[in-house]
């Protein structure tokens, strides 16, 4: 076991390699000179050479990059050009907005998924199970911004019970906060959640038809018991596994519904910073998320093979 | 592994998997043959919709009129108006080229390098398949989303570079389904055979094990496409994909949003053209599913 997490976690640090380097080479090798990209084109000859020293363009590659990831790993990602900020402290002040967004689409995806994905498994065949997979078919469809315009659209301009956007931050409190995040969560879950309603209905599937719950069965435990403490239990070595890949894809779309609805996000702050040539903040948000992507699907795969002992030897 | 609930780039799961044989097999089967004809119909509308605008739409879909803005449903006007007095039918009818294309080229692009990635592990293995797998894994860090924002960041925001950020995305599933193919593959009787007749590397990858590789290549393109053209609607929706006054589905709701109140078919229009074309990709591509992925078929 402990040889399988360690395996683990060295292929994980490996892949942070790629990850820094894959955006070293977009910002700092593929365009040339970055420092023409912060400054523009018609910038004169002596501010270039000030930016391409304050961002270390004047060393050579190799030794930019290595100067650059021994910064971002002591949490030094650089310094905004629009704000005059640390990049790190910008992120950790917008994570305020982005974290709770994601997690809370995540808990309506479980939340509607399993149960829903249940439902279908016991009604297989069914007029139950058919209406499931034909909202699972329509919730794959629906793009997640689209789904908040309508939203925005039902609740904020038709019933006006919510404002369409906007968060006045934690400070006015929890509860308040948490109503602006509630429609962009749905909206942000509900790709997710149709995929996820559909893995659990087929693990569920999978597992009834093992011969342990046949025995369970015969042996007249009631099926309440079956369905969740045989059938759901061993099914949810899968649904775990898809539901911890998909926290990470939840993280990604966050960008674009808090555009949706003026969340003051990761998000908004990477498109502001894109339309003010803030390179440091695009390139320490981009190496953020994904690092935290690959961080969480490493972690899934560790937690796999704990719960099941087989993957290990395969 | 994880790898093995294959999760494709952008989150879309494998959907169901094959229950039950025996008697209660003939419903469903007439059932899924419905909805594969539905997802075809669907998508032969796009694919003619979308060469019919080449050459006829309505109107001039960049015609606009200062007193005709913003109008509902209209017999002038079937789908209403822009914020210009834009023809909206003709504009979704235009928007459906820019999908079909970025669709087909991105998913093209993943399926392109994610295979060379995948035939380089598979078939060679060791140091080299270790490397590419980790470099696999790094790329699934990086959703079309992101390549698309560090990429615009670096470059200008075209329509070039959401195709490229959103097949950078489709890399790791081509890769990895390849790569456990050719591991299939490669130590089979026939392979062996052939290398014992002396056939050189590219013959043993091009001629006889690629080959056995294309159908479940084929089924991954199919359920790639319809999510390709939801990354691309989602970029252009933030601004990172088609830029104006081209029409694009994405772009189209980003400018409804300011009018929500003014002229609410103006953003359930374009948004209801993306959802019936991914729903009739998705059913398509589900029912090809059936017919071509052996392990599907077999049971």
């Amino acid at each position: 076991m402990q040889r399988y997490i360690v395996r683990r976690v060295g292929a994980l640090a490996v892949t942070l390699f790629f990850v820094s380097l894959l955006v070293f080479v977009v910002v700092r090798v593929l365009p040339g000179d970055p420092a023409l990209i912060i400054l523009g084109l018609e910038a004169n000859a002596d501010s270039v050479a000030r930016v391409r020293q304050a961002l270390g363009l004047d060393q050579p590659v190799p030794v930019q990059y290595v100067q650059w990831v021994g910064h971002a790993l002591r949490g030094d990602l650089g310094r905004s050009i629009q704000y005059d900020l640390p990049v790190g402290a910008l992120i950790l002040s917008r994570l305020n907005v982005t974290l709770p967004l994601t997690l809370l689409a995540a808990g309506f995806m479980i939340a509607a998924a399993i149960p829903l994905g249940v439902f279908a498994a016991t009604r297989h065949r069914r007029w139950g199970d058919y209406l499931t997979m034909t909202l699972s078919q329509l919730g794959v469809a629906v793009p997640g911004f689209w789904a908040g315009l309508l939203l925005i659209l039902l609740f904020s301009v038709r019933l006006g019970w919510v404002q369409s956007g906007g968060f006045d931050g934690w400070g006015e409190g929890f509860w308040r906060g948490l109503r602006s995040l509630l429609l962009p969560a749905i909206a942000l879950g509900l790709f997710q959640f149709a995929v996820l309603a559909r893995t659990t209905r087929s693990a569920v599937l999978e597992v009834l038809r093992e011969e342990y719950v046949k025995t369970a069965r015969a042996k007249g435990v009631a099926e309440g018991v079956v369905l969740f403490r045989h059938a759901l239990r061993n099914a949810l070595i899968p649904i775990v596994t898809v539901a911890g890949v998909q926290l990470g894809q939840l993280l990604a779309g966050s960008i674009i519904l808090e555009s949706v609805f003026y969340l003051p996000g990761l998000g908004r702050l990477t498109l502001a910073a894109i339309s003010a040539r803030d390179l440091p903040v695009v390139q320490g948000v981009v190496l953020f998320v994904a690092s935290m992507i690959v961080t969480v699907n490493a972690a899934v795969d560790i937690l796999y093979g704990i719960l099941d002992p087989r993957i290990r030897y395969g | 592994m994880a790898d093995d609930i294959s999760l494709s780039p952008l989150g879309r799961g494998q959907g169901e998997g094959t229950h039950g044989e025996g008697t209660r097999r003939r419903t469903p089967r007439a059932l899924r043959h419905v909805t594969f004809m539905i997802g075809l119909a669907i998508t032969l509308a796009l694919v003619i919709t979308a060469a019919v605008s080449v050459f006829y739409t309505p109107r001039d879909p960049l015609e606009m009129s200062i007193a005709g803005r913003l109008q509902g449903p209209t017999t002038a006007h079937p789908l209403g108006t822009d914020q210009f007095g834009r023809d909206l039918l003709s504009r979704i009818m235009q928007g459906a080229i820019t999908s079909i294309l970025v669709g087909v080229i991105a998913v093209g692009i993943g399926m392109v390098i994610g295979v060379a990635f995948g035939v380089l592990s598979g078939y060679f293995g060791g140091w080299l398949d270790e490397t590419f797998m980790r470099l696999v894994d790094a790329i699934q860090g990086f959703p079309a989303i992101l390549s698309a924002l560090l990429l615009t960041a670096v470059f200008k925001p075209t329509l070039t570079i959401s195709m490229v950020a959103i097949g950078i995305a489709f890399l790791p599933v081509f890769a990895r389904l390849t790569r456990a193919s050719f591991l299939e593959f490669r130590d089979r009787d026939f392979v062996v055979a052939a290398r014992a007749l002396g056939a050189g590397d590219r013959a043993l990858i091009g001629r006889h094990i690629l080959p056995n590789t294309l159908p479940p290549l084929i089924v991954q393109a199919t359920i790639s496409f319809p999510v390709a053209i939801l990354a691309e609607a989602g970029l252009s929706y933030l601004g990172l994909g088609t830029q104006p006054p081209n029409p694009s589905w994405g772009l189209m709701l980003k400018e409804a949003q300011g009018f929500l109140g003014l002229n609410p078919w103006y953003a359930i229009f374009p948004g209801g053209a993306i959802a019936l074309t991914v729903l009739g990709l998705n059913l398509l591509g589900d029912g090809l599913r059936d017919v071509l992925d052996p392990k599907t078929a077999a049971s």
